[in-house]
């Protein structure tokens, strides 16, 4: 913890970082975001195992942008969000600073986005037990017992949008469910239009998502909607063997292609 | 289900197989007019969003349907198309979407009689699915 009080506070006083996205304890003891630009607040910051929000979300987010250059506090989630940014050529290597920490608080602070890339290599970045079992659990179930899962589900649907909120590959500046000219997806929080955005976002993170779960975690009425993407993301592993947020290869699954890529459903 | 009528709708590329469906008509060769043929500039512009607003508008089976791979006019477009629908067939599943209502083809310029085969099975198949209820019930979903 040390050490990443001392980083941060090197970081600011020397003028290179002008805000630490990281984690501090809220009032109730909750952790929670904070972005700290002063060099006397870094003894706020902390680590520990309740650390799993993925901060890149704020990385692009214009007001904090307005704070001037990062440095993230990045747990694996995180650093993987970073490399698919970067892929995605939203963010260069050297535009922001990242320190990344790992189980047993061991804290690295990263010179170049390279240097993730090999660390991530070291990683396990298998879904976590109780993700797995859920999505195993409904590709058991039959047509009829998936619809009916899934019915309920988004029927407590309120298009809170806090989902798109929460997730940092949710960037677009103006997302296709803002379109009212045409309206593509109904915006009424009505059983059609909660299935039509949900499988909107789902598609347009296909390949993308890095499978974090703060979409499923940021949800108020509590959908498990992260295993959504988790399962795209599964599927393009399976089919194209890709997983986003690994590489800084700008090859992205599903706009690139390969001549032999399975047609068994193509009559 | 006699007076079923299903209501298919059907994606298909500028470039094939809507010339093999053209192909169709001027070799004469009949086939279920249950189908409803939407023309594309490629199989690559054919959004997964479509299917559904297919399905919520209606439709009881949806065909997808472009050049062979390697065919494609724009050379790649298919190939990218494939590669979407790999991806959404399963999620499709996932999600409990009836995939059988939904047929992939390939169809060539020259493929008119296979295009009046595609349509044909698909539309004995849907007959017997009969009318896509659940789907379409998500229309009337609190109103009363």
């Amino acid at each position: 913890m040390e050490k990443l009080i001392n980083i941060a506070r090197g970081l600011l006083e020397s003028g290179k970082v002008k805000t630490i996205i990281g984690y501090v304890e809220g009032p109730t003891g909750r952790i929670r975001a904070a972005f700290i630009r002063k060099p006397e607040e870094c003894s706020k910051l902390l680590i520990n195992q309740n650390c799993i929000q993925n901060l890149a979300v704020y990385l692009l987010k214009p007001e904090i942008r307005e704070f001037g250059r990062p440095a993230v506090i990045a747990n694996i989630a995180t650093q993987r969000s970073v490399l698919q940014l970067a892929q995605e050529c939203q963010i260069a290597d050297g535009e922001i600073d990242v320190i990344g920490f790992y189980a047993g608080n061991t804290i690295v602070e990263f010179k170049n986005f390279t240097e993730i890339e090999q660390r991530l290599k070291e990683v396990k970045l298998e879904l976590t037990s109780d993700d797995a079992k859920l999505i195993e659990k409904i590709n058991a179930m039959d047509t009829k017992q998936k619809w009916q899962f899934w019915v309920d589900e988004f029927s407590r649907c309120i298009k809170c949008y806090a989902c798109r909120s929460s997730c940092p590959m949710c960037y677009c500046s103006r997302c296709l469910c803002d379109c009212n000219q045409p309206q593509i997806l109904s915006a009424p929080s009505h059983l059609l239009g909660n299935l039509e955005w949900h499988i909107t976002r789902a598609m347009h993170l296909a390949g993308r998502c890095v499978a974090c779960g703060d979409c499923g975690r940021a949800c108020p009425v509590g959908i498990p909607l992260h295993i959504l993407t988790m399962k795209i993301a599964e599927d393009v592993l399976k089919n194209f063997g890709k997983r986003a947020g690994t590489t800084l290869v700008k090859e992205y699954a599903l706009s690139s292609f390969k001549n032999d890529d399975r047609e068994d459903f193509i009559k | 289900m006699s007076d079923f009528e299903p209501k298919i709708i059907a994606f298909v590329c500028n470039w094939c197989t809507y010339t093999g469906a053209d192909l169709t008509g001027t070799s004469r060769i009949k086939y279920a007019s249950n189908v409803r043929i939407l023309r594309f500039p490629c199989t690559g512009r054919i959004d997964f969003m479509y299917i559904v607003k297919a399905f919520a508008q209606g439709a009881d089976g949806v065909i997808v349907s472009g050049c062979h791979p390697g065919d494609c006019h724009y050379t790649s477009g298919n190939f990218h198309a494939r590669r979407r629908w790999i991806v959404f067939k399963s999620f499709m599943d996932f999600l409990g979407i009836e995939t059988e209502r939904v047929h992939f083809a390939w169809v060539s310029a020259a493929e008119g009689a296979k295009w009046a085969e595609t349509v044909n099975s698909v539309n004995q198949k849907i007959r017997e699915l009969g009318p896509y209820k659940s789907f379409k019930n998500l229309v009337n979903v609190g109103v009363s």
